[in-house]
């Protein structure tokens, strides 16, 4: 696995103003992640994890220092930049799957590929093809209500990887999840990752998902105070 | 894309039929109200004109000066050569005499005795000549309620109210008791051919109808009239056409200063309808106004909540790569076809229920007992052509701003908040 450089983070700082004054969750970070890692951020709650994707994602922006993503520093993008990286390279999973309610499985795998302007055979491809790999063939026609919890989550890997994304950030993608479907969608994220060599960051602090995991870097208190390769 | 948004909207009851029926609601309101107000202002207008002021009125100075005492020894005499002076100067114009009288009506009995006696207020018409027009005005045909009209000298027309409290019915005859044009004690017997309704209180209540020939006979007034009406060819009182009838009237009959030359007024001059005209105007457009104004804000806020529901959805198709400006373009998109649907089906909702109250209206009279200005009892629409796209300023402008003002939203969140939102 060639192990080019594709986010790099330097001196990375997040603070929020709230009503008690300034509140620093990310604190001077630096970090480097490969194409095709399978690398989890772990750490306490509130040890910003959530913090660290969403910048990550071009979802928020740094405070002070520099974090590259595919060589876009994510500072300097502006609305437009910024969706268009998400739109072309990244793919989110959220805790709460975060489903387009009133579309089918179908059709929420398809909303992608919709804003890229892909021809319409194209793109029915794609989605069958996703929707396969997730082994989710039987409930195109289902409407996210109708799916269980398990299913669901599995619906969004398929909506992140549909376009084949350079880098899928995972939030917690199991915590809703009971044991049986974590790992499930833990092994086809890992089959995903082996395949198209998607690079995949977690945040999470579940040992079912560390158990999958190449790489955890450990967070404290906006600190990186572990980075350590794991023998998965 | 265009084809997913619209699935979308359709599946989502929430953000189609809802909001289409609100709008459409509020639309519909406010096309009701306006033509209403609008029925109600110009069939108050009319009605003054058809019973009492016409459209615009002469008289002489004294008798304008003594108005209210309905002083018939100051009334114009000549008036067959004067109206036939006003029909070759204003061939468009409708013209009618009129002698409004007070006096007492005496039942008598069988053998001579009065039954009963009441005050009535009289109005003098023309009825037998065979012009039916002011049969047409004061909707007499309409308003008979028992007996018909008169067909002959002597007969009269009578109030239902007024023949009621007398105990009179068709046929009877009853006694006008009366002072004539020269001042002295008139009495005068009338056969009663029928009872009226006219559905305006004011009139309803102690009058009695004659034929001016009969007035004439009765009152000494040969040749003479209280009052001559004129009617514009407008449907409405039209205030700019009756100022010209006014001025050419005035270049004709230049003002003499004499206590019995003719003076002319127009509806606006009397009986302080121009008072009641502006009040009933700006009452009116105030509550349109108001009503506009209201909707709007209802509206504004189902287009602002609409928008507001959707954050989190707007936060994932941000997070998955849509620009907020297409998310922003989208909803506008969207609430625009939603005013737009509304707002016509509201519409064409709020005019169907204005032709049904402009052809049937609805009758109000029980609520307007004794009112003392003279108002149409019975409520009817009027469409005109600003109710074709009133509707439309709460219907479409509204739920179009309070859209784009949620919306606004969007951009002042950061990404992250919406997801903040949408993970609680
Ligand atoms: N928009 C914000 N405004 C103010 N404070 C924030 C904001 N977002 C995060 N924080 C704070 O920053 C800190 C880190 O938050 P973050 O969500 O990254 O934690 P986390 O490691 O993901 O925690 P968890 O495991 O509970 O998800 C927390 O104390 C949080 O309250
Ligand atoms: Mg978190």
């Amino acid at each position: 696995m060639e192990n080019s450089k594709i986010i790099s983070i330097e001196g990375l700082k997040k603070t929020f103003s709230t009503t008690g004054g300034k509140f620093t969750a990310l604190n001077g970070i630096n970090l480097e992640f490969g194409k095709g890692e399978f690398t989890g951020v772990v750490g306490p709650s509130g040890s910003g994890k959530t913090t660290l994707l969403n910048i990550i994602g071009s979802l928020d922006s740094p405070s002070e220092g520099k974090a590259i993503v595919l060589g876009k520093s994510i500072g300097e993008l502006n609305v437009k930049q910024s969706a268009m990286l998400r739109r072309s390279q990244l793919g989110f999973i959220f805790q709460s799957y975060n489903l387009l309610p009133v579309y089918t499985v179908f059709e929420n795998v398809e909303f992608p590929l919709l804003l890229l302007n892909m021809n319409d055979g194209q793109r029915k491809k794609m989605v069958l093809d996703s929707l396969e790999w997730l082994g989710l063939t039987d409930k195109i026609k289902s409407m996210p209500s109708q799916l269980s919890g398990g299913e669901c989550q599995r619906v969004a890997i398929a909506r992140a990887m549909v376009k084949k994304p350079e880098i899928v950030l995972a939030d917690e993608p199991t915590a809703n999840l009971d044991a049986a479907n974590s790992h499930h969608i833990l092994k086809s994220m890992v089959q995903l990752n082996k395949e198209f060599n998607t690079t995949f960051i977690f945040a999470t602090h579940d040992d079912k998902v560390i158990g999958y995991l190449h790489r955890k870097i450990s967070l404290v208190d906006g600190k990186v105070a572990k980075d350590e390769i794991t023998n998965n | 894309m265009i084809r997913f948004l619209l699935k979308g909207i359709l599946r989502d009851k929430q953000r189609s039929l809802l909001p289409v029926i609100i709008v459409s609601i509020g639309t519909m309101l406010t096309v009701l109200l306006v033509c209403w107000l609008n029925g109600f202002l110009g069939d108050s207008i009319e009605m003054n004109a058809r019973f009492a002021t016409g459209h615009i009125k002469i008289m002489t100075a004294a008798y304008q000066k003594n108005i209210d005492q309905v002083p018939n020894d100051l009334a114009l005499s000549g008036v067959d050569s004067l109206m036939m002076k006003l029909r070759k100067e204003f061939p468009d114009m409708k013209w009618g005499e009129r002698i409004h009288f007070g006096g007492l009506i005496d039942v008598p009995d069988n053998k001579g005795e009065t039954r009963s006696q009441g005050p009535a207020i009289g109005f003098g018409i023309d009825m037998l000549s065979g012009d039916k027009s002011e049969i047409e005005r004061f909707n007499l045909e309409k308003s008979i309620f028992r007996g018909k009209l008169p067909s002959h000298k002597g007969e009269i027309l009578m109030s239902e109210d007024f023949s009621k409290k007398l105990k009179i019915n068709p046929g009877d005859t009853v006694t006008l008791i009366g002072s004539t044009m020269n001042g002295s004690m008139a009495l005068y017997n009338y056969t009663v051919s029928g009872t009226i309704v006219f559905g305006a209180e004011a009139m309803d209540h102690g009058s009695v109808i004659v034929d001016m020939a009969d007035v004439r006979a009765a009152l000494d007034m040969d040749n003479a009239a209280g009052e001559i009406v004129g009617y514009l060819p407008d449907i409405y009182y039209n205030e700019e056409n009756a100022n010209k009838v006014v001025a050419r009237f005035q270049e004709i009959f230049p003002l003499s200063g004499g206590e019995f030359s003719p003076v002319i007024m127009t509806l606006r001059q009397q009986n302080s309808l121009g008072n009641m005209i502006d009040m009933i105007k700006s009452v009116g457009s105030l509550m349109v106004f108001v009503f506009v104004l209201s909707m709007s804000l209802v509206l504004w806020n189902a287009g602002l909540l609409g928008g507001l529901r959707r954050y989190s959805e707007f936060g994932i198709r941000l997070a998955i790569g849509e620009d907020y400006s297409h998310i922003y373009k989208t909803m506008i998109y969207e609430s625009v076809l939603i005013g737009i649907i509304g707002s016509i089906i509201g519409t064409v909702v709020g005019l169907l229920g204005s032709l049904y109250l402009q052809e049937h209206g609805l009758d109000i009279g029980s609520m307007m007992k004794g009112a003392a200005i003279m108002m149409p009892s019975v409520f009817r629409a009027h469409i005109t052509t600003n109710a074709f796209y009133i509707g439309f300023i709460p219907g479409l402008f509204s739920t179009v701003a309070g859209t784009m003002l949620s919306g606004i939203g969007i951009y002042k969140r950061k990404t992250a908040r919406l997801f903040k939102e949408l993970e609680a």
